[in-house]
């Protein structure tokens, strides 16, 4: 499957793998989406989206985490496999 | 002999309090860090002739921190809180290890001595891995203990290692592959300084050369002989574009990831197919079950605050009432200290206790509820919902327990993850209506709105005063977090742990820590507030000599004396006359000097006003909001012209006063003790009611704007 350019946390959908291919450094949250494991290169999977379509569920590094779609602006992804 | 400074840190959800709980159990303590809402919990115990004092951090994620807890943590691990610890028992959860080990290199930075202390080892076995205990400890540098805290109470292999820890000061060393500049430099940068007689280590250096450029620039500032290389040796790495968070985060998590894979192996047993924590979820956090079930366990609990609670409550008043009889014959002959024991002292400590057992049985389930891994699934189901007004989804819990008393929710506050966050919280909790409100509903709907418009508007207007707090909540809440605390906002960060059994061990030490914090703190706060109302309400005294023949010349019929007497002594008290000199204060909501100090009186407590209004109505302290000839009084009630004083509006006006006022001071108290400071005490007690006053006047002028 190819690469979709330009993709963020909000085209997400439940059962989606990715990957982040940016961040933005320039953004406040940037460093902590990034300790919590969001480095550029890493895979992750689309668990859940909760009932009311936020915030959504990720598989990351091993661990399970919820993160809102709209505080993730800073993080670019694309679509694998 | 002095005991030995031994901090427990680690990620949130790695297992850090119940391995602290058990190892210090009973001895804790709970206090306050000095001028933030972080708590800090201490014990201590002896193992081996050494007694070690423990200190309990809050769970951090980084050592850059984020959040107002962070720091406190952050602080105490680098020693700028409570001297240098001797010792940092790091805690690793096995299940976890590439983010737990992205904070043990911040920590291993610092040059302090480590034990590791490698938790759940049983959870990972069910996956059907294990960890090569042996190859971390080396790849670490520093000693490895696997525990299962909740099981293995004595912990005794730990308890050694910390020992020999101790002795022998074992510091990590870890090499995360720093850019090659950025070593160089650094290199480069700790030996210039050296010549200069700054002996400070190369985590110190990297930690201020990452500061932000305003910290940065005031550590120069404070040490402006190293000012000079310092700020050369940034400019070259930010040439270089090393000095972005990401080369630093980066690193550190390559090299976690290596380490796990080093690691981690296959268990001789293999995993189970489908966790029990995916099966669980696939039903608790289903779009239509999962709010189901949220809706009936939230039903659930609150049902039983109310149903637990009561008898028990019902049963610290009656112990208390016998205790005023059982003590009255020993004081009777002296009438002030009579009053000042019974209806001062006795009536204060119980009207503090009353409160434990709604206390106790919420934090109960918030225990069951957080140690299962639930509460963070109903976060994440009801996040949406109170997210948009700057809340996040764990605040329902501190809210609806609001709705049965404001006190134990406001200290439920404490599950929100950042104090920003907890503080909006505390700040609109009260005004969710309680249960204590309710008696002044039914007293004032049962008077004025049943009668006249039926049982269909008495029920309506039932629900829309316990509707009020909600909605008059979310523009509070919103205004709050944009104008007030200024703080920048976290992003929502909300692990989904897996599943386990609630650890007794762990409710158990909850239940007699927050019980400890509230009877010791908010507690005598509390006696001394409602011992300062009863000197207000009782001095100065009113008590002729002969009160049938003073009331009789009044026209007071003999059987009706006593009651006189009491309406009489509010009157004259400080707490009356403040009634009467501020009426002109309350006239544009349309309430007199006598529903003023009956406001006034139940500003302890709100559910006061009714033992209050009858006093003023002259029928003695004994009614209740059912009281038939408490209602007829108050709708023969009349103004000097002749008016009556009670139209629908002035009860609806009354309804909306209570339900908006922080009218109770077992709150105030509350939120001090949490907020750490009476800033936010007072300024809740002063928005609140000034909600209440501004309600009332309005709902008076629609009043006379529909007439009545």
């Amino acid at each position: 499957m190819s690469a979709v350019a330009g993709m963020t946390f909000a085209d997400l959908k439940s059962g989606m793998s990715a990957r982040v291919v940016a961040v933005d450094e320039n953004c406040l949250d940037s460093r902590r989406l990034q300790e919590m494991g969001f480095t550029v290169g890493t895979q992750f999977s689309v668990v859940k989206v909760a009932p009311m379509g936020d915030p959504i569920e990720i598989l990351v590094r091993g661990y399970r985490i919820c993160l809102r779609k709209n505080e993730c602006h800073c993080i670019q992804i694309e679509s694998v496999g | 002999m002095a005991s030995h400074l031994v901090i427990v840190a680690g990620n949130p959800n790695a297992g850090k309090t119940t391995l602290f709980n058990s190892l210090t159990g009973s001895t804790q303590k709970v206090a306050n860090y000095p001028g933030v809402t972080v708590e800090s919990v201490e014990g201590q115990y002896s193992f081996d002739g050494e007694s070690i004092r423990c200190v309990d951090v809050p769970g951090l994620y980084s050592l850059k921190a984020a959040s107002e807890d962070e720091r406190v943590a952050t602080d105490v691990i680098l020693g700028r809180q409570e001297g240098k610890p001797e010792l940092v028992v790091y805690v690793l959860d096995a299940t976890n290890l590439e983010r737990n080990l992205f904070l043990f290199t911040q920590i291993a930075e610092s040059q302090v001595p480590m034990v590791i202390a490698l938790t759940m080892p049983d959870r990972l076995q069910a996956k059907g891995k294990r960890i090569d205990v042996e190859r971390l400890r080396s790849e670490l540098g520093v000693p490895v203990v696997s525990v299962i805290a909740h099981q293995d109470r004595k912990l005794d292999a730990l308890k050694r290692a910390i020992n020999d820890a101790l002795r022998d000061r074992p510091i990590p060393s870890i090499d995360f592959g720093l850019p090659v500049g950025m070593q160089a430099t650094i290199q480069e940068l700790s030996e210039r300084l050296a010549r200069i007689g700054v002996d400070a280590s190369q985590a110190e250096i990297r930690r201020n050369l990452y500061e932000p450029p305003e910290l940065f620039q005031r550590f120069l500032e404070d040490f402006p002989e190293i000012a000079e290389p310092f700020t050369e040796a940034r400019n070259r790495l930010e040439a270089e574009d090393l000095l972005r968070p990401s080369v630093d985060v980066t690193s550190r998590y390559e090299w976690s990831a290596k380490i796990q894979s080093l690691v981690l192996r296959d268990a001789e047993k293999p995993a189970k197919t489908v966790s029990i924590t995916d099966r669980l979820d696939k039903v608790l956090t289903h779009r239509f079950w999962g709010l189901t079930i949220f809706v009936l366990v939230m039903y659930g609990v609150f049902q039983s605050i109310y149903t637990v609670a009561a008898p028990m409550m019902a049963g610290i008043e009656d112990v208390f009432g016998r205790l005023q009889d059982a003590i009255r014959p020993m004081v009777s002959q002296n009438e002030i200290l009579e009053s000042f024991i019974i209806d001062g002292i006795i009536a204060g400590v119980g009207g503090m206790l009353v409160f434990l057992p709604q206390i106790l049985i919420l934090f109960f389930f918030i225990a069951v509820l957080e140690g299962s891994g639930y509460l963070a699934r109903a976060a994440f189901l009801m996040d949406r919902l109170l997210g948009w007004c700057g809340l996040n989804g764990r605040a329902f819990i501190p809210f609806l327990s609001s709705y049965a008393c404001a006190i134990p929710g406001i200290m439920a506050a404490r599950v929100m993850p950042d104090s920003k966050s907890r503080l909006a919280t505390i700040l609109v909790a009260p005004l969710m209506s309680c249960s204590a409100r309710l008696p002044v509903y039914v007293l004032l709907i049962g008077t004025f709105i049943e009668p006249q418009y039926g049982a269909f508007w008495a029920g309506f207007s039932l629900f829309a005063m316990h509707l009020l707090g909600l909605v008059v909540a979310i523009p509070v809440v919103y205004v709050l977090n944009r104008k007030m605390l200024k703080a920048r906002r976290l992003p929502f960060v909300l692990e989904l742990p897996p599943y386990q059994w609630p650890k007794w061990r762990d409710i158990w030490l909850t239940l007699v820590n927050r019980g400890k914090v509230f009877v010791k703190t908010a507690g005598t706060i509390i006696v001394f507030m409602s011992v300062l109302i009863w000197a207000a309400a009782s001095f100065p005294r009113f008590s002729p000599a002969d009160p049938v023949a003073e009331a009789a010349k009044v026209g007071v019929p003999e059987e009706r004396a006593e009651q006189w007497v009491q309406e009489k002594q509010l009157e004259n008290s400080v707490l009356g006359r403040f009634g009467k000199a501020i009426e002109p204060v309350f006239i544009p909501a349309g309430f007199d000097w006598r529903i003023t100090t009956a406001i006034l009186s139940a500003f302890p407590a709100r559910e006061t006003i009714v033992p209050s209004l009858g006093i003023i109505f002259s029928l003695g302290g004994d009614v209740d909001e059912s009281s038939g000839d408490l209602q007829s009084a108050m709708k023969r009630a009349t103004w000097p012209d002749g008016r009556p004083l009670f139209t629908v509006w002035t009860a609806i006006g009354l309804m909306v006063f209570f339900a908006l006022c922080a009218q109770c001071m077992a709150t105030l108290a509350t939120v001090k003790r949490e907020t750490n400071s009476w800033k936010w005490a007072v300024f809740m007690f002063c928005y609140m009611t000034a909600l209440a006053y501004v309600g009332a006047v309005a709902v008076n002028y629609l009043g006379k704007l529909f007439g009545a």
